[in-house]
């Protein structure tokens, strides 16, 4: 029982790990797309949980928003939009792209091992820089606004601006066209 | 904090006034004038702004925690850009009516690239600058592809979209190799780092790809494939925008960033640089010659006076500076100038496009002529144009810090260069009474006073170059000292 409380952090890591990695696996292995898209949540859901492990509570958040939110929406919008029944039965074109993948996959295990050797060499940066902020110790999501509305401040209101241009962009390319305009 | 707000109040004046345009678009505002008239008095106030914040604060001050600077090279920018996108939508009131095209979204675009622009031209922390030009080439991927019916207008945007993310992401690619070698983002920092001693490999490698990325958006050869087609293709008053504006911008994040933060390691990126400009120089005007379409010749050519300008990029200093400054502005006012007439000829589809369709202009309209070979004399640099004034510092500020072939390089090709800015010269004066009908012209106020105005400007420019050249001097420092 001590033990299991001694290494309860890293026994809901290995478990939060195991849904990421089996999850992943399934967006892959799985032919009816709904079924990948479920999956994918999955491995979303799992990894916030892991962000959370990490002290990195805003970008937990954010995950659970954004991607679980926000994409998979977006993913649901599009499977929508295809014949989502015929999908199973039809050939799979991108099996020849197997060794690409095979090559990709291992390129990213190389950049991997690389990482983890490096972490083990001494932390890349301070983890105390997650919860300070202007000296003090704060919370993860205080520490993140202080740097993102004073440092970062300009930056930001002009990525809200990009942003504004971008939905302009998708209504002004995307809109009905009337017959009397643009011609 | 009271003089951040001060020195950021142009662009936020300009980017509150975008927003209201865009409203005025959704309000079904039929009146295409007014909305414009409201544009161009939004750019006015900002530039009014601009030059009293411009004196109100300290020119070597870092605002916006270190983000954003308002020196003389800032403020001259900003002013030349707010001025391109004023003559923007001088030629474009008559064109959106012409089309009847709705102005809102259009007029809000071009309005939030200029903010857009300004931020690059301030910025002097990388990730001001990068988000400043993603707003910029944003906007301007969608107003190349406004005009929806048109196919070429659809199949411009489209290439600009895919190759402008390309070289965003080999630009954002060398940022970050940079960071981590010097672990910094504000060029100041940068440049103290760099001048500690030898670059890492890394460093070197960011720098490598920062430059890809910024010879792309200055549509430098070799990464110059995606110019003739988007020019061609997107409406004339945006190819005309997209020639001078977000070319200008690209100029002084290119200077900022590589005549300034990158200054110490300039003997590692010189040679690069130096190449690019030389094949820019050599296949722009080449390929300019067998162009019939004007505007696919004026691509070609705008790319051709890119590399005239990294001549003075390449020259560096003071002087070189200086020249670029003196180069941008020159360039902006003939090539405004030259895309005007071609949007007076090109009365409905794609008529007044081709070199024959100028042919006896000067029998019917000796004024649109005699305009379209002042700027075209302009373009080739022959004095007693502004082209010639331009040509001539860049050229000086090259020989004078010893890049003697460069130049040798460019005053050959400007001669290329005559022989098709001559070509059409020769249609519109000599191909007369042979049974030849120029293009109908259409009739365009308000792009007749933007083409006034430019003429006036290339003639000024050209026989009274002493307040221009003083002010583009003044826009040196690029690093405000510590």
């Amino acid at each position: 029982m001590d033990w299991i409380v001694a290494h309860f952090a890293e026994l809901v890591f290995f478990y939060l790990a195991a849904i990421a990695v089996v999850g992943a696996g399934c967006v892959v292995i799985f032919r009816s797309p709904i079924n990948a898209a479920l999956a994918l949540l999955c491995t979303f859901l799992a990894i916030a949980g892991i962000f959370v492990l990490a002290h990195a509570e805003l970008l937990a958040a954010v995950q659970v928003l954004v991607y679980a939110g926000g994409i998979m929406v977006l993913f649901l919008f599009a499977i929508m939009l295809v014949n989502v029944r015929a999908l199973p039965q039809q050939p799979q074109f991108m099996r020849r792209l197997v060794p690409a993948a095979a090559v990709a996959g291992l390129l990213l295990a190389g950049l991997l091992v690389v990482a983890m050797w490096r972490v083990g060499q001494g932390p890349l940066a301070d983890p105390a820089t997650l919860t300070t902020a202007e000296g003090a110790l704060v919370g993860n999501t205080q520490a993140v606004a202080w740097s993102l509305f004073m440092q970062y401040l300009l930056p930001f209101e002009v990525v809200s601006i990009v942003l504004l241009v971008a939905i302009i962009g998708a209504i002004v390319l995307g809109r009905k066209e009337t017959a009397e305009e643009g011609a | 904090m009271l003089a951040d707000i001060l020195a950021v109040l142009p662009e936020t004046a300009l980017a509150l006034m975008g927003m209201v345009v865009l409203i005025l678009g959704l309000a079904k505002v039929r009146n295409h004038l007014a909305v414009a008239v409201l544009t161009l008095g939004s750019l006015l106030l900002a530039g009014v702004l601009l030059s009293h914040v411009g004196r109100a604060v300290d020119p070597g001050e870092h605002f916006m925690f270190g983000m954003f600077v308002l020196d003389r090279f800032a403020i001259y920018f900003k002013a030349l850009l707010l001025a391109c996108s004023f003559l923007t939508v001088l030629l474009s009131i008559d064109y959106l009516m012409r089309h009847d095209a709705r102005p809102g979204e259009y007029l809000a675009l071009v309005m939030l690239a200029t903010v857009g622009m300004m931020t690059m031209a301030s910025g002097v922390h990388l990730a001001a600058i990068y988000v400043g030009l993603e707003l910029m080439a944003l906007s301007t991927y969608v107003l190349a592809g406004y005009f929806r019916r048109q196919v070429k207008s659809h199949e411009a945007a489209a290439k600009y979209f895919v190759l402008g993310a390309l070289s965003s992401g080999i630009l954002l690619y060398g940022l970050s190799l940079l960071y981590g070698a010097t672990g910094t983002l504000e060029l100041q920092a940068i440049a103290g780092r760099l001048a500690q001693g030898p670059p890492s490999a890394a460093a070197l490698a960011g720098i490598g790809l920062l430059a890809c990325g910024f010879l792309f958006k200055v549509a430098a050869v070799p990464f110059h494939m995606w110019t003739p087609d988007v020019y061609e293709g997107a409406p004339t008053p945006i190819t005309t925008f997209m020639s001078v504006g977000p070319k200008a911008a690209a100029f002084a994040i290119f200077l900022r960033v590589f005549d300034g933060g990158l200054a110490p390691v300039a003997e590692s990126w010189r040679p690069l640089v130096w190449g690019a400009a030389a094949l820019t120089m050599v296949w722009g005007n080449i390929a300019a010659l067998t162009q019939d379409n004007v505007k696919r010749m004026l691509a070609y050519s705008s790319i051709a006076h890119a590399g005239y300008a990294l001549v003075g990029l390449v020259a560096g200093g003071d002087a070189g500076v200086q020249s670029v400054l003196l180069y941008m502005l020159v360039y902006t006012v003939t090539n405004v100038g030259a895309f005007g007439l071609v949007i007076l000829l090109e009365s409905r589809g794609y008529a007044g496009q081709t070199v024959q369709d100028f042919a006896g202009l000067a029998r019917k309209q000796p004024v649109a002529a005699f305009g379209m070979l002042l700027f075209l004399l302009s373009l080739g640099g022959i004095p007693p144009t502004a082209g010639f004034m331009g040509k001539l510092y860049v050229f000086a500020a090259a020989i004078r810090s010893g890049y003697v072939w460069l130049v040798v390089i460019a005053v050959l090709m400007s001669a290329v260069s005559l022989y098709y800015y001559l070509r059409i010269v020769l249609q519109m004066y000599l191909r007369d009474g042979e049974g030849v009908e120029p293009a109908p012209m259409v009739s365009a106020v308000w792009t007749e006073r933007a083409l006034w105005a430019c003429a006036v400007a290339v003639l000024l420019i050209g026989l009274w170059p002493g307040p221009f050249a003083a002010a583009a001097a003044a826009g040196l420092g690029i690093m405000p000292l510590p």
